[in-house]
């Protein structure tokens, strides 16, 4: 949404420009185009040497498949257009020092056997991919084994209705050192998929409309992701089986439907979920097997269940959030309660502070009964806000006994923490 | 004019109305009499087409009552009591009525309200009033079109002696005007000088029916009350 | 006919408990929007005492009414109108009188806090609330020559949809829950006035949770037009079916 607003053109001609003084110093410049010497793309790249750049400029160009694998920048100039036309994958590359900028790829071919991708990247280290933007791939950006991958400012646009005909919009396996930032990706299976990657950062991206999770985070652990956007997404995001992720200023919205989550947690351990913003989404946070969390500082607004905590987690601490508009807090589905709760704000707390403190005199237990039912039968959803819900949440209260008793904020806020 | 054919009518285990029937002209002034529960409301509210009877029929110059609702446009009905809603105002009970009856095409007969005074307090609200003014405004209300027929439940119950008798003379007016006045009362004396005709009720059954006349020859009585406690004393026994 | 609904209207705006049921709206109203934090829990508030209140109200109200009116009912049925209008109007006189109470004493602080899609979805089914309950009440006044009687088989109706149904509901979930009960409890809603206004004010105020495993389906339901048909349809025939039966019961019975 961020980058949304942004002319396409001021942002690439700041970063071709920058791009350029970056690349290695004494190199060539090939031209290619209608107009130069060099009309095709691939004799640009064979003609070039290591340190060199070749320049496409603008219009059409249909070359099946280009492999890169020695260090040269491939610029387009006013956006030229690569069309894969359904059958090729259009850029492969490998080595290191390889920079990708500028340009429009269209219908790089589908595979399932090969996972075709607009752009691959195999084996390489200092990679570049920015300002591009894809439309209609089947991967967009793939990149594998490779160390200090940059992608940069591309949009991605799938057109896939369905999850078997379309791969991930950026997609990295056994990477480290990666950044993903500025990013737009929107109708593919997963916007961006990590697999068994490390250091890596993603940040200000919009990941939104895919058909599956905004972001799909698998066995990487020290990683560290922020001010991201992941809106309408089918089922959210989903972060499992890593340690020491950091999650921090992103947005998580309307992610609706029956296994939708603004975050899935999956065998998470000491991870860091601060200051992130949980609006509309059917489960704000569902959290399994996770232990040794900090949640602290969100907002959870709006949202179906604020949080959904199995009761395989353990020494997870919720503390500073603000709870508010949820049509339930809390719900889990177990009467055992390891984690802690403390400091939160509770829009539906109801008690007082007579000494003043800014902090609610008696606990509030954020589970309610009708949660609890829901979790047993969810068919029972139904009886949502019938007065008979009421009547029976308040005996609850009074007198608890389905409810866990010890998963309890004992000291709930008065006022909304200030985030 | 009302033709009343072996009317039949039970309310659950009690019969209110056994095979009666009975024949009303213009000019006449019946006095409907009877013990308490005897069918005297029930054959009322017959004619008014508020309680449907089982069996048997009522004709309105050849015509039945329940064919169609106008017919009432030709009756004037005073209930035994009369309760309206409390906020509304006298001069509105007029004026709606009016409304609902069409009153441009007939005749709108105001003795009433002005002999009892009513229009001096057309702007107060009902529940203000006294039982018996609610009783003025009833009357007046049953006289307001000048119908053809008049029923009158209980007219003089809740009146004051003035009201009544001022109600009598407007009874005696339309009597001579070749009304059909009908009229139940319990309170004898009252009927004395307007009775032409005499309907004698008990347990749903007519036990007399006929003129003044008829009645003072068959109790050798002159005086209607005491030929009234001669009949039925003759019942009784 | 209008015009005696207008006169009968003009006697129960003036009805002290018609005044005090509007004051009470409003002050309600007003103190909760001005009390939360946020209009969006006020507006949750307002609809536990919509459910509660309003078909109390209105059902205890139409009943009282209906009895205390009856020997105007009885001159009225001495002119030449037909029974079904005078008791249609008298309906009508009732329910505009509510409507307008509910409009006034809910309406405006609606609209002047928090005139959203679910603020209008919340006056909306209030109103149908009320003209359903007054139905009701109207037909068991009719049926019932005994005001206490009439009193009491409207309190326990009010108890019944309020309370007892849902508890029945939840009983039936709990008991064949392994079966696929979905679109049963969509069955379910409708025989319930008061579950239907509740269903379709969840559908605007918890979409997110809605949208969970069995929500999709209601959501997909309600939320779809031939939903919105389907719940305006049901509560219009809330509203008109016991209305019909209570005018057919009027045509016949005696006075």
């Amino acid at each position: 949404m961020r980058t949304l607003n942004r002319t396409q053109i001021q942002r690439f001609s700041g970063i071709i420009l920058s791009l350029l003084f970056l690349m290695p110093l004494g190199g060539r410049t090939i031209y290619v185009g209608e107009t130069q010497v060099v009309k095709s793309i691939k004799a640009g790249i064979q003609t070039a040497k290591p340190g060199d750049t070749v320049l496409v400029e603008g219009g059409l160009y249909k070359e099946g498949n280009l492999i890169i694998n020695k260090s040269i920048a491939l610029i387009g100039k006013n956006q030229p257009v690569l069309d894969g036309e359904n059958q090729y994958e259009i850029i492969t590359l490998s080595g290191k020092n390889i920079c990708v900028s500028g340009f429009k790829f269209l219908n790089s071919g589908a595979s399932a056997m090969n996972d075709f991708a607009s752009i691959k990247c195999i084996d390489a280290t200092s990679v570049l991919v920015s300002d591009n933007i894809i439309v209609n791939a089947y991967f967009a950006i793939h990149i594998s084994n490779t160390i200090d991958a940059q992608v940069k400012n591309n949009i991605i646009e799938g057109h896939s209705k369905s999850e078997q005909n379309t791969g991930n919009g950026i997609h990295l396996w056994k990477c480290n050192h990666a950044m993903i930032v500025g990013n737009q990706i929107s109708g593919h299976r997963d916007g961006i998929y990590f697999e068994f990657v490390t250091e890596s950062q993603i940040q200000n991206n919009y990941s939104t409309k895919n058909i599956r999770y905004g972001l799909h985070f698998m066995f990487s652990h020290n990683d560290f992701y922020s001010h991201n956007d992941f809106k309408n997404n089918g089922a959210g995001v989903a972060v499992m089986y890593s340690h020491n992720v950091q999650m921090e200023n992103n947005t998580f919205e309307d992610n609706w439907g029956a296994s939708a989550y603004g975050i899935l947690l999956k065998d998470i351990s000491d991870s860091k979920i601060q200051a992130n913003y949980f609006i509309r989404n059917t489960v704000g946070i569902h959290m399994e097997g996770s232990s040794r969390m900090v949640v602290e500082k969100n907002k959870f607004q709006d949202n179906g269940w604020a949080l959904k905590v199995q009761a395989s987690c353990n020494d997870n601490q919720f503390q500073f959030n603000n709870f508010t508009g949820n049509t339930f807090d809390v719900a889990t589905n177990g009467t055992m309660m390891l984690n802690t709760f403390t400091s939160n704000y509770w829009d539906k707390y109801e008690g007082y502070d007579l000494n003043k403190d800014s902090y609610g005199d008696i606990p509030y237990h954020p589970v309610s009964m009708y949660a609890m039912i829901v979790e047993e039968n969810p068919v029972c959803l139904i009886l949502l806000r019938s007065i008979l819900i009421s009547i029976l949440d308040k005996a609850e209260k009074a007198i608890p006994s389905i409810t866990p008793e010890n998963l309890v904020d004992e000291k709930p806020k008065m006022i909304p923490n200030r985030i | 004019m009302i033709e009343v054919q072996s009317l039949h009518k039970r309310f659950k285990k009690t019969i209110a109305l056994n095979e009666i029937s009975a024949s009303f002209q213009k000019g006449q002034v019946v006095s409907l009499i009877g013990p308490n529960g005897s069918g005297k409301t029930t054959l009322i509210k017959c004619i008014l087409g508020m309680v449907k009877p089982d069996e048997g029929q009522i004709l309105l110059e050849g015509k039945n009552i329940l064919s169609d609702d106008q017919y009432r446009s030709r009756i004037g009905y005073m209930p035994q009591i009369g309760r309206y809603p409390d906020h509304m105002k006298v001069g509105q009970i007029f004026k709606l009525l009016k409304n609902l009856r069409n009153h441009t095409k007939s005749v709108v007969d105001e003795e009433l309200i002005q002999t009892y005074g009513l229009d001096s307090i057309s702007d107060k609200s009902m529940r203000t009033l006294s039982g018996g003014t609610r009783q003025k405004v009833s009357a007046a209300i049953a006289f307001l079109f000048s119908p053809e027929i008049l029923i009158l439940d209980e007219p003089t119950a809740g009146l004051d002696p003035l009201a009544s008798e001022l109600l009598k003379e407007k009874i005696q007016k339309e009597k001579n005007n070749d009304k059909l006045i009908l009229i139940t009362s319990h309170i004898l004396s009252d009927l004395d000088d307007l009775t032409t005709h005499v309907l004698y009720l008990q347990e749903g059954n007519i036990e007399f029916s006929g003129d003044m006349g008829n009645l003072r020859k068959i109790t050798g009585e002159q005086k209607f009350e005491k030929a009234i406690a001669e009949l039925m004393k003759a019942k009784g026994n | 006919m209008f015009k005696l609904s207008k006169y009968i209207l003009y006697d129960i705006i003036r009805n002290k408990v018609i005044l005090a049921y509007t004051g009470f709206l409003l002050l309600v109203s007003l103190l909760l929007f001005n009390l939360e934090e946020n209009s969006s829990k006020a507006i949750l508030s307002l609809l536990n005492i919509q459910l509660i209140t309003i078909p109390l109200i209105s059902m205890i109200f139409s009943t009282i009414h209906y009895y205390n009116s009856y020997e105007f009912i009885e001159m009225l049925l001495a002119q030449p109108i037909s029974r079904t209008k005078v008791l249609f109007c008298e309906y009508l006189s009732t329910g505009i009188s509510l409507v307008l109470a509910l409009l006034i004493g809910m309406g405006i602080p609606v609209l002047l806090y928090s005139s959203g899609e679910t603020g209008f979805t919340l006056i909306l089914t209030g109103i149908g609330l009320t003209l359903a309950c007054t139905s009701l009440a109207y037909w068991a006044a009719v049926k019932s020559r005994d005001k206490a009687r009439g009193i009491g088989i409207v309190l326990l109706l009010w108890f019944y949809f309020a309370l007892i149904y849902d508890g029945i509901v939840m009983m039936l979930l709990f008991t064949f829950s392994d079966y696929p009960l979905e679109k049963f409890t969509l069955v379910l809603t409708a025989f319930n006035p008061i579950d239907l206004a509740r269903v379709s004010i969840m559908l605007k105020m918890d979409v997110s949770a809605l949208m969970g495993y069995t929500g999709a389906l209601y959501k997909d339901f309600f939320g779809s037009s031939t939903g919105i048909f389907f719940t305006g349809g049901i509560m219009l025939l809330w509203i008109l079916l016991p209305l019909y039966l209570a005018m057919r019961s009027f045509g016949k019975k005696d006075l």
